[in-house]
């Protein structure tokens, strides 16, 4: 496969998830924001934080008002984050291979950035949010349903799983860090009412409401943690997506899955094999901030090594 | 559509009838949701010069226009015959160049060409031709016959439209294809592929092809994208590409992979810049030594541009009376050359009822029309022609034929031309049909996309 096919593969399958990822970010707080809002007590400016791009909204908006922070995350085009500016991005990667994807993946996409695009583009999108996160995160999941239906899962599969995975490893992480700051001002609250109902708003924003029911039943912190950290079996949770996201490097290089042959192999290897041998008490005992921040930083570092091993023109040649 | 009595022609009396039997609201719909799935579907080519990223459909039109079988034997015929003497042309012009020594066509006209590539002087192409894909451009006169306008043999564009113009055609009007007799055009991309294959060095047997495309800013990418994607082959841009020891290789995540064939949608100018232009950034340095050594083979022929010069272009019958020994099936329209003096007085002189066009240009850009263009425009060419006669010929104005067209609620007639498409690997296909370009603005004879023009289907019945 070509680098720069790969490259594109990767990429849009990343953007995609990233924008659902997003309305997912959003929908959480809304829904948050709904039960607080009786106490005065919503907190926009988190979310613009976890998505790591806080610099550039307060030099654009300054106040971090609800109205700002949806404006920046989903359609604004100056902030390469935003929903829109993800789908963009996932447009402009999947046109440039449309050769290579399925026809229905390129329409899926093109449809996808159309909705977006002529919402915001629209008035009056404020009254309907619920509804329109709903529809990006459908889309999203659709384009995952297409790609799994119509792709031959070869080698460009396998760049897509990739990328989506690596996605929603990062994503998920960030998903929980809005708890932490959500909660750091008032240490008091665990376990408090208030703490409940966000702690079930989360689960729902990662769609693992029920599942997590039936692995736990009650609401407990450490749980939730646990669920969405370190479920083998729960696609959404980090370690599961980080064993997917291993298997297809592998099935990419066709090398023993017990060992490495390359960088990213060795990198992601490392870092999934700590996710399997560590517990939920570990990591609130390390800091749960702490811990996303390392894990963070060193998914980076896995992403960054997938660059140079396979997509830079350099290294072919 | 329409005979001049007004009545429907003979074969157009099923599409007439049914038209007639939806009311104007439902051509209308018709229309809107062909628009709406071309931009659904990303069918679309991006604008110079407007914001990075524009892209716009080419308005398409649901009429159809439908051309006789037998008149399009005939014209088939007469295009099988102007490409094969073309490419006699081409190869003579870079090995023996009996043609000029015959006296046949001036020596100074093809040596000034822009599109002569003296450093293509002595190359042999694979099977000995040059131009595989055409799009000749047709027009019909007020005496109902076809004369060829131009040959585009660089990088023709459009045929992908031909394509997907079908398909929406189907989902349009499904009736209408089960009653009729239109012969059909899906097997274009298998034919484009079995002559790419051709192409091939013998030794190979498997050839890998790809197609090479300067990317996603170029006007026509959907094309080279959508060509690739029906070829089931890569679509690969500059630097993908990388040539080592006379052969090129794609690069890819495992590694080099040797490329065969290239069918190449970047022009001359660019493909190389050992080559050609030093400072492009598109191409493939060493392409060329690569294709002279007989390791890749390019299609179309870097070259091949020097019979689609408008000057060169006046010369076709002569070629193919010198070549063939045949007088040309399809007329040219008539033909002034600027630079003979006789000829040049008669463009200036008339220049009110000329269409005047440079040599080297394409997509409409730089053309004069007489009789739509003001006193200031015509000294303005006056004195281009005078400045660099080489570079401008002039053909009267046409009565250009004019189909139907749905404009709002009603029919209109607007000017059209027609682009058919020819593949020359092994044998030569003609595509049957090609893309029927229409001119939107009332009047206007300027049917090119850059230039706000649509497209219908065509049909052969």
């Amino acid at each position: 496969m070509l680098s720069r096919v790969a490259d594109s593969i990767y990429w849009t399958s990343r953007y995609i998830e990233r924008a659902e990822a997003v309305a997912r970010f959003i929908a959480v707080n809304l829904n948050i924001s709904m039960d607080l809002s009786t106490a005065g007590n919503q907190q926009w400016m988190p979310l613009v934080t976890t998505t790591g791009d806080d610099e550039k909204f307060s030099e654009i908006y300054g106040e971090a008002s609800k109205r700002n922070v949806i404006e920046f995350l989903t359609f604004d085009r100056n902030n390469p984050n935003s929903i829109l500016s993800c789908l963009i991005n996932a447009r402009e990667n999947a046109r440039s291979i449309r050769e290579r994807i399925s026809a229905e993946m390129w329409e899926h996409i093109n449809r996808f950035y159309l909705m977006v695009k002529d919402v915001g583009d629209a008035e009056g999108i404020l009254d309907d949010l619920p509804d329109f996160y709903e529809a990006v995160r459908n889309s999203g999941q659709q384009f995952v349903g297409v790609t799994d239906a119509t792709m031959t899962h070869g080698e460009g599969w396998h760049f897509c799983q990739l990328g989506r995975f690596l996605e929603r490893a990062d994503k998920m992480s960030r998903i929980l860090d809005v708890k932490y700051y959500i909660l750091l001002p008032s240490p008091q609250h665990v376990g408090s009412a208030f703490d409940d109902l966000q702690w079930a708003a989360l689960l729902r924003s990662a769609s693992a409401y029920e599942m997590y029911r039936q692995r736990f039943g009650r609401i407990v912190p450490q749980n939730v943690v646990d669920f969405l950290m370190l479920d083998k079996e729960f696609p959404r949770a980090v370690l599961h997506c980080l064993t997917r996201a291993n298997e297809s490097l592998h099935a990419i290089t066709g090398s023993d899955i017990e060992g490495f042959t390359n960088l990213p192999e060795q990198r992601l290897g490392q870092l999934r094999a700590e996710f399997a041998f560590t517990s939920a008490s570990d990591i609130i005992a390390r800091g749960l901030h702490e811990f996303i921040d390392d894990f963070q930083k060193r998914l980076n570092l896995v992403g960054e090594s997938i660059g140079t091993t396979f997509f830079s023109l350099q290294a072919a040649a | 559509m329409f005979s001049p009595g007004g009545s429907p022609r003979t074969n157009c009396q099923l599409l007439y009838q049914h038209i007639q039997e939806l009311t104007s609201n439902d051509l209308r719909k018709r229309k809107t949701a062909a628009e709406r799935s071309m931009i659904r579907l990303g069918i679309t080519f991006n604008v110079y010069g407007e914001e990075e990223g524009t892209e716009r459909i080419i308005p398409f039109d649901i009429l159809p226009r439908i051309i006789q079988g037998e008149q399009w034997s005939w014209i088939s015929k007469g295009l099988k015959q102007r490409i094969i003497a073309l490419n006699m042309f081409i190869d003579d012009i870079y090995n023996e160049q009996k043609i000029l020594k015959d006296g046949i066509i001036p020596e100074h006209v093809v040596k000034s060409a822009s599109s002569f590539r003296p450093q293509c002087v002595g190359m042999k192409p694979p099977n000995g031709i040059w131009c595989h894909i055409t799009g000749t451009d047709l027009v019909r006169d007020s005496d109902g016959e076809f004369y060829v306008l131009e040959d585009n043999l660089r990088c023709p564009s459009g045929v992908s439209y031909v394509l997907q113009n079908r398909q929406l055609m189907k989902q349009t009007f499904p009736g209408l294809f089960e009653a009729q007799f239109v012969r059909p055009v899906d097997d274009y991309c298998s034919q484009l592929l079995d002559a790419l294959n051709s192409l091939a060095p013998e030794h190979v047997e498997k050839p890998v092809v790809a197609v090479l495309s300067p990317g996603i800013y170029n006007s026509a990418y959907f094309e080279h994208s959508f060509l690739a994607q029906q070829m089931g082959v890569d679509l690969v841009e500059g630097r993908d590409l990388v040539v080592r020891d006379r052969r090129v290789y794609a690069r890819t995540t495992k590694g080099l992979m040797a490329v065969d064939v290239i069918y190449r949608r970047i022009d001359d100018d660019f493909i190389d810049p050992h080559v050609f232009r030093k400072d492009s950034m598109l191409g493939v340095p060493g392409i060329i030594d690569a294709y002279r050594a007989g390791n890749v083979a390019l299609a179309n022929a870097p070259g091949t541009g020097i019979a689609d010069d408008k000057v060169i272009y006046a010369y076709v019958p002569d070629m193919i009376k010198y070549y063939l020994s045949e007088d040309a099936i399809l007329p040219n329209v008539p033909t002034y050359v600027c630079w003979d003096d006789a000829q040049r007085d008669h463009v200036i002189k008339n220049i009110a009822d000329m269409v005047v066009k440079p040599a080297n240009e394409s997509g409409g850009y730089g053309m004069l029309i007489g009789p739509r263009a003001s006193k200031e425009e015509h000294d303005k060419f006056v004195e281009l022609i005078k400045a660099n006669p080489r570079n401008y010929i002039a053909q009267p104005t046409l009565a250009l034929s004019r189909a139907p067209v749905i404009i709002d609620d009603h029919l209109e007639g607007r000017h059209v031309d027609l682009r058919p498409f020819i593949i020359y690997g092994r044998d030569i296909y003609v595509l049957p049909g090609g893309l029927t370009r229409v001119a939107l603005r009332k009047g206007s004879l300027v049917v090119n996309s850059s230039q706000g023009g649509g497209s219908k289907d065509t049909w052969v019945v």
